[in-house]
């Protein structure tokens, strides 16, 4: 799962550092109890913490942390063609997806940029659930209904009705089959895997909550196993609460969005507005693979796409530094006195207690291992060229 | 974590505590939990000069970066090494083990009593 652009990365005055938002998780008030503090998040009031964001991003790492991604967008797409117009619509070939499974993809534009990156899931024969980033939403659900011209399709925007749980870390299992209420729905012993334990990553089982229907996809957005949770708004707040009442003895804490950024950063996993954008073409992000230039018939960014970018194109890369002081996005990157590129995201790594960060430079500094400067606030410091992700769970 | 009536405040969300023309300096609870997590705190040089709202040093976050204000124009006589190798104690500690540094300096600059510091942040 991925999301819009965190808030802040730049140096401010402490006292700048706050924000406020007109919107909020139909969960807010779940939050304002826990003592969450909140974020501006795109136009959504959001928890960023509810008390440490560092032990809020360990407890992930090593228990379990539930999230509220209820801002993000869900966009149902239904009707004879759904499988057809999606393979026209999106970069992947999404008709080819199983029922139950899900694919991350990218809405692009003519010119081959990135509209927004998605998770999509297929629910039914005729049926596909498009998860698109909170900042995202309204170019999304414009730019797919834009492309029904001639295809015998629905899309409807169900974000308002529809809110989003992630339980994610390696006690998230557990803690879903000890919640009370959740239940997998009927027809889930149709599925190739048909429970939790045997759900496979990226697939998705239909369930209920007190008879209530809902999602549950094994996806997430943190390098942890997880699971993310579609429910209706009314039934979210006693979700989360059945939920946290399973977490209790499993060490489950509320989790906000300060940690899911180091996590997904830790992950290698882009964000939308740092790593991507409208101008950014997918395989300088590391994503070629995620644009399917085989698949049969036109899609919109596919001219483009074939044409590709320049020798000299910016590429994303991973980089590690020394010491304490971490390189943050829009920081400059110099190779001597040249400047080679800026970093796109970075942090001081909770787990592994070194600074990451994610950039984009040109390609004669890409090669793993590569030293190079990077401009912190006047103080040039080296970073290395490091392979993606910085972090991996164990397998068991 | 209400705001100390024996410090005084700035708008850039330090405290002092002031004693004769030598102060003690930090930042305040309310700033440590606008940025979360300290990760990383940089302070002047014992013996460097600083002058009145000029930054002087960095408190990092995992998600932000917090400049450090000079709250008076004087000299840095003595900083917190404690705080440099363990920055979680501005989170913890932010009026007490959390200082930053102690200044000296001539002119009384103007601050903020803890009341109006508190009417400043509105909690």
């Amino acid at each position: 799962m991925t999301e819009g652009e965190f808030p802040h990365e730049g140096v401010k005055p402490i006292g700048e550092l706050m924000s406020d938002s007109p919107r909020y998780s139909p969960l807010h008030a779940v939050h304002e109890a826990l003592g969450a503090s909140f974020t501006d998040f795109a136009g959504f009031m959001m928890p960023v913490r509810y008390d440490s964001d560092l032990a809020e991003h360990h407890a992930v790492r090593t228990a379990a942390g539930i999230f509220d991604i209820s801002h993000m967008a869900e966009i149902s797409v239904t009707g004879p063609d759904a499988g057809a117009f999606l393979d026209y619509a999106l970069a992947g070939k999404l008709s080819a997806i199983n029922i139950g499974q899900a694919k991350y993809s990218l809405l692009l534009n003519e010119a081959g940029g990135i509209i927004d990156d998605l998770v999509v899931y297929r629910l039914g024969e005729t049926h596909w659930l498009v998860v698109a980033n909170a900042g995202n939403r309204f170019p999304a659900v414009e730019a797919l209904t834009h492309r029904t011209t001639g295809f015998d399709v629905n899309v409807m925007d169900e974000s308002d009705a529809t809110a989003l749980i992630a339980v994610q870390g390696p006690n998230a299992l557990e803690i879903l089959q000890h919640t009370v209420g959740l239940e997998l729905a009927a027809d889930a012993a149709d599925r190739p895997e048909s429970t939790l334990e045997t759900l496979k990553y990226y697939w998705s089982l239909p369930a209920t909550f007190l008879g209530n229907p809902m999602l549950i996809g094994r996806t997430g957005y943190t390098g942890e196993d997880g699971f993310e949770l579609y429910v209706d708004v009314q039934h979210a707040a006693v979700l989360w609460n059945s939920l946290m009442a399973a977490g209790e003895s499993r060490g489950l804490v509320p989790t906000g969005l300060a940690c899911r950024d180091t996590l997904r950063l830790e992950a290698g996993m882009p964000l939308y507005g740092h790593e991507l954008n409208l101008t950014t073409a997918p395989v300088q992000a590391g994503l070629g693979k995620v644009v399917a230039m085989s698949k049969e018939g036109d899609f919109v960014g596919r001219t483009a796409s074939e044409k590709g970018v320049s020798a000299d194109a910016p590429v994303l890369v991973g980089l590690v530094g020394e010491g304490k002081r971490a390189a943050r996005a829009d920081y400059e990157i110099y190779s001597g006195d040249t400047k080679v590129g800026v970093i796109t995201s970075g942090a001081l790594s909770p787990t592994l207690e070194y600074p990451i960060a994610m950039a984009f430079v040109d390609p004669s500094v890409s090669e793993l291992g590569t030293v190079v400067d990077v401009d912190i606030r006047g103080t040039r410091l080296p970073y290395t060229v490091t392979a993606l992700p910085f972090y991996s769970r164990k397998k068991n | 974590m209400a705001n100390p009536t024996n410090l005084q405040y700035t708008e850039e969300h330090e405290w002092l505590l002031v004693d004769g023309d030598s102060a003690t300096v930090g930042i305040t609870a309310y700033a440590a939990e606008k940025l979360g997590d300290v990760v990383y705190v940089e302070l002047p040089k014992v013996g460097s000069s600083i002058t009145a709202g000029t930054v002087v040093g960095e408190i990092e976050s995992t998600k932000s970066v917090g400049e450090l204000y000079a709250p008076v124009t004087g000299t840095v006589t003595e900083v917190n090494d404690a705080v440099v190798s363990s920055p979680e104690l501005v989170n913890e500690d932010p009026f007490g083990a959390g200082w930053l540094i102690k200044v000296s300096f001539s002119d009384v600059p103007a601050l903020l009593d803890a009341a109006a510091y508190t009417a400043l942040t509105g909690e």
